[in-house]
């Protein structure tokens, strides 16, 4: 969409509460996402030169329900050529939303019969109101191959029989954690820095930030929506200082924290102390605790890694993971010192999920650097930037390299 | 992840094929492409013209010298590529053992390099 930044924030926001009424009146909720969709463009050429209409859900309603009845008819003609079946019903004046409209939407468009990548791209498109042409930009994929997983995902909606109604209670809890990891995943592919030509990405991270915002206010005593929406806050809270101009990464010791978002920092904190004091705990809630005592701290010497470390033992003892014992690896450097930090390392090395993973060499590196091997260090740094497949990634585990040039 | 698929081909080879096991590989290309794009997975791709057809440029002292022929002389030359976007490397492995190429010579699979990367 290219409409004005003020009307391209209202449709997307009416995105979901135009589609979940009309897939409750139609059923055909593949049909009825392409007339949203046609719906929605209609509205960017149309409102910018004539006006927003005095009730814009109304107009996107009226507009969609018409496209997704002609297209309906023109079907039912087809198929009464061959036999005859009732005729369908028309839309009333007036559709109603339903509070919980865009959560079933969500659930649908995350339903575990797709792919993460589909789960991605549907979300995307039905719930955030993004074309298909703004989520393959963002995706770095040609548009049709985009459009190709959207049709995709909707065919193995269609043929995995789900409906459009909430889950039932049984998987509820379940099927909203992967609508938590689909959200997540948005925002970690918007989060990870940019550089170069692709600086134009759409902006994932508030997409997601603006979605998890959604949830939350759908499900506000929900802990670990609370956890996922205070997390991106505080992770998003250092973009500004995340990046050189020129694309290169600052690591966290090394950011200029004046320059973080204090605002964000603080609706963060606000989130996850709350969801931590009332609602069962969770490791979205855990991360966002540690990314918090990270934010807090004045200045990286102030970091407190104690409660850092603390919180790592409660989260791999929650959700073991070679990844968050990574991390914790490096608290237990912090606060142990490195060869405690190294051993725990060791307990990796066997584990298939992470031994050929770069941050596995990264973070040995970094120890080894920290205990005075930097011959050592030096090969760990280029043996990471070897494994990497991202190109800032590589920049910087080169340079770090670098400053260790000349060590035997 | 992006991978591309690099296609290796025989040149001499290729030309003793028969006919019909060269309309059997065209074949076989087109109804893998028509799959992969279907599943979402093809970004892109291009076939190459003959290794014979190829410059290979190097500047020397600001100087560019332009030869023909390919960079490295081999009996298998780089004949085509392909980009797809997979879950896992093993999604890409197996793309790569399904085109028939890999069964006379070799395909190549390289993960692509992203632009964006994790804060340290």
């Amino acid at each position: 969409m290219n409409a004005p930044p003020g009307i391209e924030d209202v449709l997307r926001e009416l995105a979901p509460q135009v589609l979940g009424p009309l897939v409750r009146r139609f059923g055909h909720f593949d049909a009825c996402e392409d007339a949203v969709q046609e719906a929605l463009i209609a509205a960017t050429v149309q409102w910018p030169a004539e006006g927003v209409p005095h009730n814009p859900r109304g107009w996107l309603v009226t507009v969609a329900s018409r496209r997704v009845t002609d297209q309906l008819r023109s079907d039912e003609a087809r198929r009464r050529r061959e036999s005859t079946t009732a005729m369908l019903a028309l839309p009333g004046d007036a559709i109603a939303p339903d509070r919980d409209d865009t959560l079933t939407l969500l659930f649908l468009c995350c339903h575990p019969a797709l792919s993460p990548p589909s789960q991605l791209a549907l979300t995307l498109r039905a719930v955030g109101g993004l074309t298909t042409a703004q989520i393959a930009s963002a995706f770095l994929v040609p548009e049709t191959t985009m459009a190709q997983r959207i049709s995709r995902a909707k065919q193995r909606i269609k043929g995995s029989g789900a409906r459009f109604e909430p889950p039932a209670e049984g998987e509820r809890a379940e099927r909203l954690g992967v609508v938590l990891h689909v959200l997540y995943l948005v925002f970690n592919e918007g989060y990870t820095a940019t550089s170069g030509p692709h600086l134009q990405r759409t902006d994932l991270t508030a997409e997601a930030i603006r979605l998890t915002r959604v949830v939350h206010r759908l499900l506000p005593d929900d802990g670990e929506v609370a956890g996922l929406l205070a997390l991106m806050l505080l992770t998003d809270a250092r973009r500004p200082a995340r990046t050189r101009p020129d694309g290169s990464l600052v690591p966290l010791e090394e950011q200029d924290r004046s320059r973080w978002d204090q605002d964000a920092i603080k609706e963060g904190v606000v989130l996850v102390t709350d969801a931590l004091a009332r609602a069962p705990i969770g490791p979205y809630q855990l991360q966002a605790a540690i990314a918090a005592v990270h934010d807090e701290a004045a200045t990286a010497d102030d970091t407190d890694w104690r409660q850092i470390l603390g919180l790592y033992d409660l989260l791999e003892r929650l959700a073991p993971n070679p990844m968050v014992t990574l991390n914790r690896a490096v608290a237990v450097a912090m606060v142990e010192g490195p060869a405690a930090a190294l051993d725990l390392l060791a307990t990796l090395d066997a584990d298939q999920r992470v031994v050929q993973h770069y941050r596995l060499a990264a973070v040995r590196a970094h120890l080894l650097e920290m205990t005075g091997d930097r011959a050592g260090a030096r090969a760990g740094y280029h043996e990471a930037a070897r494994r990497t497949t991202s190109i800032p990634e590589r920049r910087y585990l080169e340079s770090r390299a670098d400053r260790l040039r000349g060590a035997r | 992840m992006k991978y591309i698929l690099l296609i290796y081909q025989n040149p001499a080879a290729w030309e003793n094929l028969s006919e019909e096991e060269r309309n059997r590989v065209f074949g076989e290309v087109d109804s893998l492409m028509a799959e992969l794009t279907r599943s979402g997975e093809w970004i892109g791709g291009e076939g190459l013209a003959d290794a014979s057809q190829t410059k290979t440029v190097r500047v020397r002292d600001g100087v560019p010298a332009v030869t023909d022929g390919p960079f490295i002389e081999s009996k298998e030359q780089l004949a085509g590529y392909c980009i797809v976007e997979c879950e896992t490397p093993e999604r890409a492995t197996e793309i790569a053992a399904r085109w028939p190429d890999a069964r006379y010579w070799a395909m190549e699979v390289r993960a692509i390099m992203e632009p964006a990367g994790e804060e340290m």
